[in-house]
């Protein structure tokens, strides 16, 4: 069974069906990709597998479960974590504290023992700390660990944000346009991340990409979106030459 | 000498203040809102200690616990009952509804304890300290004040900082949306923002009605206001922003009290913020919020 199975997702905001009975299946370890024009709906799907936005219509079965119009912190918690098209890190605070947040539901202790300074609260923070710099060392940003999140580089801050979301042990990985703002090699450095993650990690990943190159690049599986609705969907190869998804979007 | 008298006297009504403006400045930073029924609990908690120690003939340590109990849970349950439905309203409503608690928690004082003024018996029981050859007196209560507020800054700047919910708040407080995507739950980490502040309210209102023991329901109105104009003095949202703003608006205040005018000191107080706000509207410590064209 597939472990992302979505069908017939729907959301109207006042008369505008913004995703009209959107469907996809995912297997697990599947590197996925979701493209359309702008305001097709991509990100609006995106809300819509993470609770922010209740949908009109339609299930999503993650790992056979109907997580659809739970709250966000329960969808978290059932396993699907995302990354943002503007990054979306707590700039004020550390490398090693934006990754250490993402980590608490799983080294769980009370504001009174934190207050407090029982021993389990040195316990957990430092299981919490050794699994934080583990994830770090992965994308290459333990010797970062102590700078403000908004001091690193772009690139880096893109990395961090998936470090993050990995902390919270996910099941599914959401990446908003990844590449946005990046150079082209940055975006290479960005495809091989992607890859390393899904192989080191075993994790399902679906993103959200404008830039051709990386979705040709990596992604198995394809679905195009247009005005809400999928107008294609397969493999990579095959549904980018589909005339309707070339005259819909990539322009003859 | 005096004028280290009057000094010590002003960091010590200055802590009581930093104390009460670090409520404000926490649930400003993470809600978003001024609570204006904070300086209430501080009432409150005079008055269970009070209660406890006065009616009851009790130990003043379980007046301490137990006001700082029914504080944490008034706190909490404030916060359930009339901003968490008004989550998303517009701060106006918000700011308005707290107004209305504030007259709340007074009117419900004013009915239960009556409108006579209760003479409170201190907490502190060490005695005065004569320096300079009885030159200089501090009181206990001040040294009291004192030790306690340095304590709980401390405290709480390594809670902050240091722990779980302390990072929650601090990612709350920046980014809601981003937090909750991360596991955060948002509404439990503001009833523990509540929970604190108002628990250290209630602290605040035991040391303050201890130096100035006179208690009635508009008790906690002044120092509230006065924290609040602290929190925004020290930058409103910063927590070492409170604290500093907090010393300074006490030691302004008692200065002015000892040296210009009694009467005018608050007055004073109210200009010395007009005018930090003038030439720097974030507050000492506040962040400067850059807009990028």
């Amino acid at each position: 069974m597939a472990l992302l199975e979505v069908k017939n997702l729907s959301i109207a905001f006042g008369g505008l069906r913004a995703v009209d009975g959107f469907d996809i299946s995912i297997e697990k370890g599947q590197l996925y990709g979701l493209i359309g024009p702008n305001g097709a709906g991509k990100t609006t799907i995106f809300n819509l597998l993470t609770g922010v936005y209740k949908p009109n219509d339609g299930i999503i079965n993650l790992d056979g479960k109907n997580i659809a119009g739970m709250r966000t912190i329960d969808i978290n918690k059932a396993g699907v974590a995302r990354t943002f098209q503007n990054i979306r890190l707590f700039k004020a605070m550390t490398v090693l504290d934006n990754v250490k947040v993402a980590l608490q539901n799983e080294y769980r202790y009370s504001a009174l023992t934190g207050i407090c300074r029982l021993p389990k609260y040195f316990k957990m923070e430092k299981k919490m700390n050794e699994r934080a710099e583990e994830l770090l060392k992965v994308f290459d940003l333990d010797g970062q660990k102590d700078i403000m999140a908004s001091n690193l580089p772009y690139g880096k801050q893109r990395k961090l944000e998936i470090a993050r979301a990995l902390a919270t042990n996910p099941k599914m990985l959401l990446l908003d346009e990844p590449a946005a703002g990046m150079n082209p090699n940055e975006t290479q450095e960005l495809m091989d991340t992607i890859r390393f993650v899904r192989d080191t990690f075993d994790m399902t990943i679906l993103l959200i990409e404008h830039d051709m190159k990386l979705v040709s690049g990596i992604c198995e599986q394809l679905t195009v979106l247009n005005f809400g609705k999928v107008l294609a969907q397969g493999e990579t190869s095959v549904v980018l030459k589909n005339p309707e998804v070339i005259t819909a979007y990539l322009g003859e | 000498m005096s004028f280290i008298s009057y000094l010590v006297n002003g960091i010590s009504l200055g802590s009581v203040y930093a104390i009460i403006a670090l409520g404000y400045t926490m649930v400003y930073g993470i809600a978003k809102m001024l609570n204006f029924a904070h300086g209430d609990v501080i009432m409150i908690g005079g008055y269970v200690t009070f209660m406890i120690m006065s009616t009851m003939g009790l130990s003043p340590w379980l007046g301490i616990v137990a006001a700082v109990v029914v504080c944490t849970l008034l706190g909490v349950v404030i916060e359930k009952i009339a901003y968490k439905p008004l989550r998303g309203a517009s701060p106006l409503a918000v700011l308005i509804t707290a107004i209305g608690v504030s007259y709340f928690l007074q009117n419900i004082a004013l009915l239960i304890f009556g409108a006579n003024t209760k003479s409170f018996t201190s907490v502190v029981s060490i005695p005065d300290l004569v320096l300079a050859d009885g030159q200089l007196t501090i009181s206990g209560e001040t040294i009291v004040t004192i030790i306690a507020s340095v304590i709980i800054m401390i405290a709480m700047t390594l809670f902050i900082k240091k722990t779980k919910t302390g990072r929650a708040m601090n990612a709350v407080s920046e980014d809601k949306g981003a937090a909750q995507l991360m596991g955060i739950n948002v509404n439990k980490t503001i009833s523990i923002t509540f929970a604190i502040g108002s628990g250290l309210a209630a602290i605040a209102g035991i040391l303050l009605v201890s130096s100035y023991p006179a208690l009635t329901p508009y008790t906690g109105a002044m120092p509230g206001i006065k924290a609040f104009v602290a929190a925004v003095f020290g930058g409103i949202g910063s927590v070492p922003g409170a604290m500093i703003g907090g010393i300074l608006l006490g030691v302004i205040e008692n200065l002015s009290k000892a040296y210009i005018s009694s009467q005018l000191a608050d007055a004073i107080v109210f200009a010395v913020l007009i005018i930090v706000l003038l030439v720097k509207p974030t507050g000492i410590l506040g962040k400067e919020i850059r807009e990028k064209v």
